[in-house]
């Protein structure tokens, strides 16, 4: 009799903590799904056409896909966000000299392999007409129908030299750091580099 | 469903994304699947041949019946539901 007693009190005793194992189990799972939202971050640094191109495709098929889209634009990549006929004044020597050397906008950027002088990029850009292929200017246009958030890297604009007032008009344009690319991208599903 | 249903499917709203490429069929798909209601069926046309395979992850990820695909000559028409 008291050794079945013993082990009813015993069982009773596993069976609790097994209980508190798995409520902090729960909690820990709520945390994760609660934590990643159905969102893609891309943290873009390279200025080269076809890897700016391949980050709006994916961007324009995550939104299409009603995926929120936040991308963050750093270094090279800025050349992309640069108005083609916006000038900015105030700037020292190096600074004008960044702005000269590096691509005025979407339309000037260049291949990372075989752009020869441009001849590549603008036969890729034939071709991307001929089969249908949005332009980059269709599609930031499209990026900004969809909602797709633009955060630029004030530290890097900065560092090239380019300012606020020669950047593209695009409605969900925001100036930001590094943390705030940690940020989206820790709550996102999907986070990527190019 | 068999090439037969699927031909005989009363279409509410047919897309043709023939003319653009990758993602323009899915942004085609996404804003035609607005002007419909749930039950309706849609039909996008494509000539991309990656679209084939990527409408019915987009269906099945945006909650609708992805139907079927008849492969006609140098497009695709691709059929679902709207959830």
């Amino acid at each position: 009799m008291q050794e079945i007693l013993e082990r009813e009190e015993d069982i009773s005793l596993q069976l609790s903590t097994f209980r508190k194992k798995i409520e902090a189990l729960e909690g820990k799972i709520s945390l994760l799904e609660n934590s990643r939202k159905d969102q893609l971050s891309i943290a873009i640094v390279s200025g080269d056409m076809d890897k700016i191109l391949a980050a709006m495709v994916i961007s324009l098929a995550a939104a299409a896909m009603d995926t929120q889209v936040k991308l963050f634009f750093s270094f090279w990549s800025l050349s992309a966000l640069r108005a083609r006929n916006k000038k900015a004044a105030g700037k020292n020597f190096i600074s004008k000299m960044f702005g000269i050397m590096l691509p005025q906008g979407k339309g000037k950027l260049k291949l990372s392999k075989m752009n020869m002088g441009g001849m590549g990029s603008m036969m890729i850009k034939y071709l991307m007409k001929k089969q249908g292929v949005m332009s980059l200017e269709q599609m930031f246009r499209q990026a900004a129908e969809l909602g797709i958030e633009i955060t630029v890297c004030e530290m890097s604009m900065n560092l090239m030299g380019f300012k606020k007032e020669e950047m593209i008009d695009y409605p969900y344009l925001r100036y930001a750091g590094a943390a705030t690319f940690v940020s989206d991208a820790g709550e996102s599903s999907i986070q990527l580099f190019i | 469903m068999t090439q037969e249903e699927l031909i005989s499917l009363q279409v509410t709203k047919a897309v043709d994304a023939r003319g653009t490429a990758c993602p323009g069929p899915l942004l085609e798909a996404k804003k035609a699947i607005g002007t419909i209601k749930p039950g309706d069926i849609m039909e996008v046309l494509s000539a991309d041949e990656g679209t084939k395979v990527d409408i019915p992850k987009w269906c099945a990820k945006q909650g609708h019946e992805y139907l079927g695909t008849i492969e006609g000559s140098g497009y695709f028409r691709i059929f679902m539901k709207k959830h």
